[in-house]
């Protein structure tokens, strides 16, 4: 095994790690080819830290005199350090630990190591396959088609083998268009939305260039999901400057005179580096220790974080206004349509749909509009705020999504199944994991890692009870309606259970969780306590009077005591169940 | 258009005089506008009354009102006249902002010259605590004044005791006039020793006890600076600081804090003021916490309300602002102080001497910070009204020039008790099981605070308060208050959860970012900023259901036993449930304001096909349910079918579709007028 090669120094006795608020403690740390492991003799099974290789974003060592400091620094942003006695050994830890979590080749990640401890229920592979998609969309319309001519990657190698695209447009035309838009992402289907049959698609930019290059398929296919009549609107996510600069190397957006239906509005979501840079700062000013922070806000403001956020929700809401106020189709993109252009499709379908804010529909939302639409996890999530290479390619496009979807739930905290802990899990997932679901950039690279087979599914871990009872919001209640979330600043806060994780006080709000839990808790005990001597009584009653109807004359003079004039028949008509199965339906959504 | 007031229904109105000033008692066609978004507004009618400025709007489905207090009026601005109108510009201490546009230049101008005249009252028979009737009778009203009681208080401390004693020294105000006539003082500070301190303090307002710890004897004592320019000493007052250090015999020395800025200290000494010598004291550590004064405050404040009036800021302009204003950072400086504080007396057991200069603003929030984070009793809703008697109305803050209840200096104004109204939220945020109040409770205390509809704030000291007889004129807050206190419960709280038990100890370093900005306070009256649905109404709501469920529990077993017994049927419960299903299901949510989408994105207004019913679905947000007349059967019916928050209204406390009104007055007597 090749790790071996890697691993000097496999165990250093007498290691003291200094972890986020919490006292120093004194072990032995071990490396395996995938984990950091540390473990406290103080206490049996006491303090033990895994730390997989894949979650460690930067190493840092230091020296005084023959003791050396190792500081680990997180993908999930949280920094430990590493006192280990002897210079080499510490030498050889800390370059162990850089190879370790720096391995090039995906094959040797974690997930393909990994052998789960658990059941597998529900193989979360399976979970959410387009074809199920497909099924639920062809029961309110029949316009739209399930297209298998991506199979083998060659139309589009960033989009799954099958997508929905109008039913009037046949492949060959497809493929037509695919050549049309940058990486061949022609327009498919993102949302159909059910209360008056308005759709959102998603798309990359088209390849216009400066001499305002057209393509007839194209328009007609993004024409065909107009009502005759009506007209749509183009988001495009990039401001008009950034668009127009984008015709010089070929790409572009649609020109009013070939699609005279529609309107396009620009609207400006950053990318890449900006995003990374902004990551970056942000996590510096919530890490700043030192004494004197009296220019925290303004640190936080220099890190642009919150604009960002405000952007991409706004945009979000934009497109979400347009399909269910304006009553008016949306085609999104940006330039590659995998980044900006997720961000927005699949926030607006939040806002709309209240299935995106249950557990299961969330995951689907993400399976969907993140991984088979082809966001690159691979490139973007490589690093995170502590990088020190500062590639192009990464960027912390899906934590801001979903740092954008803790601030909804923050203004609609009774709307969603899932809490907090949920987006923070996902946001750790993307990072590291041993799950092979955030693997690769996009289905081609997944299916020729062949990782059906060879990982387990984030998904088949999630959906089990256990795991489930952590992530549910008890305050969920079922909200069929459209949630419009405000967008003005005072509204947009720091997600501090990522950012503020691991410096802040949370004792006391964790407990504040707990009292939540115990309030909803006893109430439903209470109810189930309530419904079942309420069962008991019925089936009493029931033959009660069952002997009262052959006994009547005797019970007149209870009934009128009632006073409610309540006959034998309205009686019936009233069980007390109906109620209670109102309420417990309730619930269940 | 009328010219002539005519609100008079009685002439023995104690406002009589000022109707001379009305010009306009009714404008129409008045807009008003949305703050949110420019592009909204409510046309409606404009009504001036003795007491409220009323817009009624016209939309007859709703005719939704907006009550505004005079005496909630901070600033007036007539703007300049455009092809529209006349806008006018109504800000108000509780944070409301009401922009109106009137038709008429003229009107504007007879509006803008009575609401000069009525919200700078110059009398305190003009304030509306004087003709607010709740409809309670003497007794109750007296009730209403006993119900806080200071006595009681130190009673529960612990005091009188072998070390503290109640003295009359000043029982006439004969010592200091800004001091409540009972104080409390070391046994071993005789009258001599008193009155000779008090001649050594600012104002004489001598050290005097506000909180005493019965754990370990620790004390925190407040009073003025010492008068030692830059070298006068006096025997009596050190005699003073001596006694209290010994009333706390298991501590060597004394705390005294002095809460300004050493500068500022210094600066006093040129005056013939200052700050104590640690040389001419005995056992004393003297320690500097810088918070500024009450220009800074004011400024302060100012400049962030700025920020907070912006028309759709971007991120930046917001967090640049509020970090320019500086507020937090006071309020950091504040809660510095209480902690610092709180810390000598739990930890160290010392006894702490608080001042400023006067000993009556950072004072004051110093020491009811203190005392609320090491005793939970100030943390219950009760024990809260007791701190703000104590620390504030007692030791005579100077209410009327503070909070412009009566036309005065400008420069007097300041928003002190204020700050200390956030430093309580910014706890409540820290830990949110530890108060037996909720953010309401807050909002509307600092609401009262400037309204004058109760007596309580009225006036600078305890004597001016007894000259004026408040108590046989007017009402207690606290009593209201306490009759609604359902809707300011925080349901996290348990007085048996180890939040509630012991002194709260709030971190230090690194901790700026614990304090936040409260849209709930400064951007109150703009709901759709506000997340659209309140777990906290929400769980008073479940939590209400389960006490319904226990006593159903408790019927049904007995009636299980009994059946079981008898064998008999009874159909009294059966119809018991179907009541409480209809409770549940027909309440009203408190959430239930229109939530629509803001302008995401400006530019689709031009678009044709815009369909016709946007905009129209939800009108103005600045309008709260408090506004909305209690009786208006639409008010359930008002909230728009988008909202996203109904489905919580099956959960939502019965009979809690209207919060408390804070102008629960409004109904009586200015009714008539609306008539006319």
């Amino acid at each position: 095994m090749e790790f071996a090669e890697l691993i000097k120094t496999p165990r250093a006795d007498n290691a003291v790690l200094h972890g986020p608020r919490c006292p120093a403690v004194r072990g032995t740390l071990c490396l395996t080819g995938h984990h950091l492991i540390f473990s406290s003799r103080r206490k049996e099974g006491g303090e033990e830290l895994w730390l997989l290789h894949a979650n460690i974003d930067c190493v840092e060592k230091r020296f005084v005199g023959s003791l050396g400091t190792i500081v680990i620094k997180c993908k999930d942003l949280r920094i430990i350090q590493l006192d280990i006695p002897g210079m080499e050994e510490c030498l050889n830890i800390a370059s162990s630990i850089e190879a370790l979590s720096t391995l090039d080749s995906i094959t040797l990640m974690y997930p393909f190591f990994y052998r789960p401890m658990f059941e597998v229920v529900e193989d979360g592979w399976r979970s959410y396959l387009p074809e199920q998609e497909f099924e639920l969309l062809s029961s309110v319309t029949d316009e739209w088609r399930l297209s298998c001519a991506n199979k083998d990657f060659s139309v589009c190698p960033t989009y799954p083998p099958v997508v929905i695209i109008p039913k009037c447009i046949d492949d060959e035309a497809l493929r037509k268009v695919a050549v049309f838009r940058y990486g061949g992402r022609f327009p498919v289907l993102s949302y159909y939305h059910k209360k008056n049959g308005m759709v959102m698609m998603r798309s990359s930019q088209p390849l216009t260039g400066t001499n305002g290059r057209r393509c007839k398929e194209d328009e007609k296919l993004i024409n065909a999901t107009l009502r005759p009549g009506k007209r749509g609107y183009i988001i495009d996510t990039r401001s008009l400057n950034v668009a127009q600069q984008a015709r010089a190397k070929g790409g572009g957006f649609e020109q009013e005179v070939y699609y005279p239906q529609w309107r396009r509005i620009h609207k400006c979501i950053e990318r890449f580096n900006i995003l990374q840079e902004s990551l970056i700062k942000l996590v510096e000013a919530c890490n700043d220790q030192s004494h004197n922070m009296d220019r925290w806000l303004s640190k936080l403001e220099a890190s642009n974080w919150l604009t960002h956020i405000k952007e991409i929700l706004t945009a979000a809401c934009l497109a979400a206004q347009c399909i269910d106020r304006e009553g008016a189709s949306v085609l999104v993109h940006g330039s590659d349509g995998t980044d900006s252009t997720l961000q927005v499709t699949s926030l607006a379908q939040i806002i709309l749909d209240p299935r995106c804010r249950t557990i299961r529909g969330f995951e689907a939302l993400v399976v969907r509009e993140w991984l088979q639409a082809g966001h690159p996890f691979q490139l973007r999530c490589a690093q995170s705020a502590y990088s020190n290479t500062k590639q192009k390619w990464e960027a912390p496009v899906f934590l801001l999504f979903l740092d954008c979807v803790w601030q909804i739930l923050r203004q609609f905290p009774c709307s969603f199944e899932f809490n907090e802990q949920f987006l923070i899990m996902l946001f750790e997932h993307a990072y590291a994991s041993q799950f092979g679901t955030f693997l690769g950039n996009n289905e081609n690279e997944r299916s020729k890692l062949k990782l059906t087979q060879k990982t387990m599914s984030l998904w088949s871990w999630v959906n089990r009870s256990e795991e489930l009872a952590r992530f549910k919001n008890p305050l969920f209640e079922a909200n069929s309606l459209v949630i419009w979330p405000s967008v003005a600043p005072q509204s947009l806060q720091l997600w501090e259970g990522v950012f503020l994780r691991w410096n802040r006080p949370s004792k006391f709000l964790d407990e504040a969780q707990e009292e939540v839990l115990n309030i909803i808790n006893y109430n439903r005990e209470l109810q189930a306590k309530v419904n079942a001597l309420r069962r008991q009584l019925a089936e009493l009653e029931t033959d009660d009077r069952m002997q009262e109807n052959l006994t009547l004359p005797v019970m007149n003079g209870v009934s009128s005591q009632a006073g409610n004039g309540l006959t034998q028949t309205s009686l019936k008509q009233l069980p007390s169940r109906s109620w209670q199965w109102e309420g417990e339906e309730r619930r269940k959504k | 258009m009328l010219y002539m007031p005519v609100i008079g229904s009685s002439s023995l109105h104690p406002l009589y005089n000022c109707y001379s000033v009305v010009y306009a008692n009714k404008v129409e066609n008045v807009r008003l506008l949305d703050r949110v978004s420019s592009r909204k507004a409510a046309l409606g009618t404009l009504y001036l009354t003795a007491t409220h400025v009323i817009f009624v709007e016209n939309a007859s489905e709703t005719r939704k009102e907006t009550w505004v207090l005079h005496s909630q009026i901070s600033s007036i601005e007539k703007q300049a006249t455009t092809a529209t109108g006349c806008p006018l510009l109504i800000r108000c201490k509780n944070f409301q902002v009401i922009q109106l546009i009137i038709p008429q230049e003229r009107d504007c101008h007879d509006v803008y010259i009575s609401l000069i005249r009525l919200a700078r009252p110059v009398k305190y028979e003009e304030l509306y605590c004087f003709s607010f009737n709740p409809k309670l009778d003497k007794e109750e009203r007296e009730q209403g004044w006993k119900f806080v009681d200071l006595n009681e208080e130190y009673n529960r401390m612990g005091i009188p005791n072998d070390y503290w004693q109640i003295s009359d020294v000043n029982r006439d105000y004969g010592v200091c006039d800004s001091y409540p006539t009972e104080v409390y003082v070391p046994k071993s500070a005789t009258a001599h020793i008193i009155v000779g301190s008090s001649k050594f303090r600012s104002r004489r307002r001598f050290p005097a006890l506000s909180y005493y710890c019965k754990d370990n004897n620790a004390s925190i004592c407040r009073s003025s600076q010492p008068l030692s320019g830059f070298s006068a000493r006096c025997l009596e007052d050190e005699q003073m600081l001596q006694a209290i250090r010994k009333a706390n015999p298991g501590s060597d020395f004394l705390y005294v804090v002095d809460t300004r800025p050493k500068l500022n200290a210094m600066a006093n000494r040129a005056a013939g003021k200052g700050y104590e010598n640690e040389d001419n004291y005995s056992n004393i550590k003297f320690q500097f916490i810088g918070i500024e004064n009450i220009h800074v405050m004011r400024n302060s404040l100012q400049k962030m309300l700025e920020v907070c009036e912006l028309k759709s800021p971007s991120m930046s302009d917001f967090l640049w602002g509020l970090e320019n204003s500086g507020w937090l950072k006071h309020i950091k400086a504040i809660m510095d102080a209480g902690i610092f504080i709180a810390k000598a007396v739990a930890e160290e057991g010392v006894s702490v001497l608080v001042h400023c200069s006067d000993g009556w603003d950072r004072t004051a929030q110093v020491c009811s910070v203190a005392s609320l984070l090491l005793d939970p009793y100030y943390r219950t809703m009760k024990g809260f009204m007791v701190l703000i008697e104590k620390d504030w109305i007692s030791f005579g803050h100077k209410f009327n020039h503070r909070y412009g209840n009566l036309d005065g200096d400008p420069k007097e104004i300041s928003p002190v008790i204020d700050q200390f109204i956030e430093c309580v939220w910014q706890l409540m945020e820290q830990f949110p099981c530890a108060f037996e109040f909720n953010e309401r409770f807050l909002i509307h205390i600092q609401h009262h605070i400037y309204s004058c509809q109760f007596g309580n704030f009225l006036c600078n000291s305890q004597k001016e308060r007894r000259e004026l007889k408040i108590q046989e004129r007017t009402y207690s807050l606290w009593a209201h208050l306490w009759k609604n206190r359902a809707d300011y419960l925080n349901p996290l709280y348990r007085s048996n959860h180890s939040q509630t038990q012991r002194t709260l100890y709030p971190q230090m370093t690194p901790c700026n970012f614990l304090y936040k900005f409260w849209s709930g306070m400064y951007n109150r009256f703009e709901k759709g900023l506000h997340p659209r649905q309140s777990v906290t109404d929400y769980l008073m709501a479940v939590k209400e259901e389960t006490q319904q469920l226990e006593e159903e529990l408790e019927v049904l077993g007995e009636r299980l036993a009994n059946l079981q017994k008898m064998q008999l049927n009874g159909n009294k419960i059966q119809s018991k449930q179907q009541d409480r299903g209809k409770q549940l299901g027909l309440s009203a949510s408190t959430n239930s304001l229109a939530n629509t989408p803001q302008e995401y994105g400006s530019d689709l207004k031009s678009f044709p096909s815009r369909s016709p019913s946007q905009g129209d679905e939800d009108s103005a947000l600045i309008l709260t349910q408090d506004n909305l007349k209690s009786s208006d059967p639409d008010l359930s019916a008002n909230s728009d079918q988008e909202s996203g928050v109904e489905d919580l209204s099956c959960r939502s406390p019965s009979g809690g579709g209207c919060l408390p009104s804070e102008d629960s007055g409004k109904d009586s007597d200015e009714a008539v007028c609306l008539a006319v």
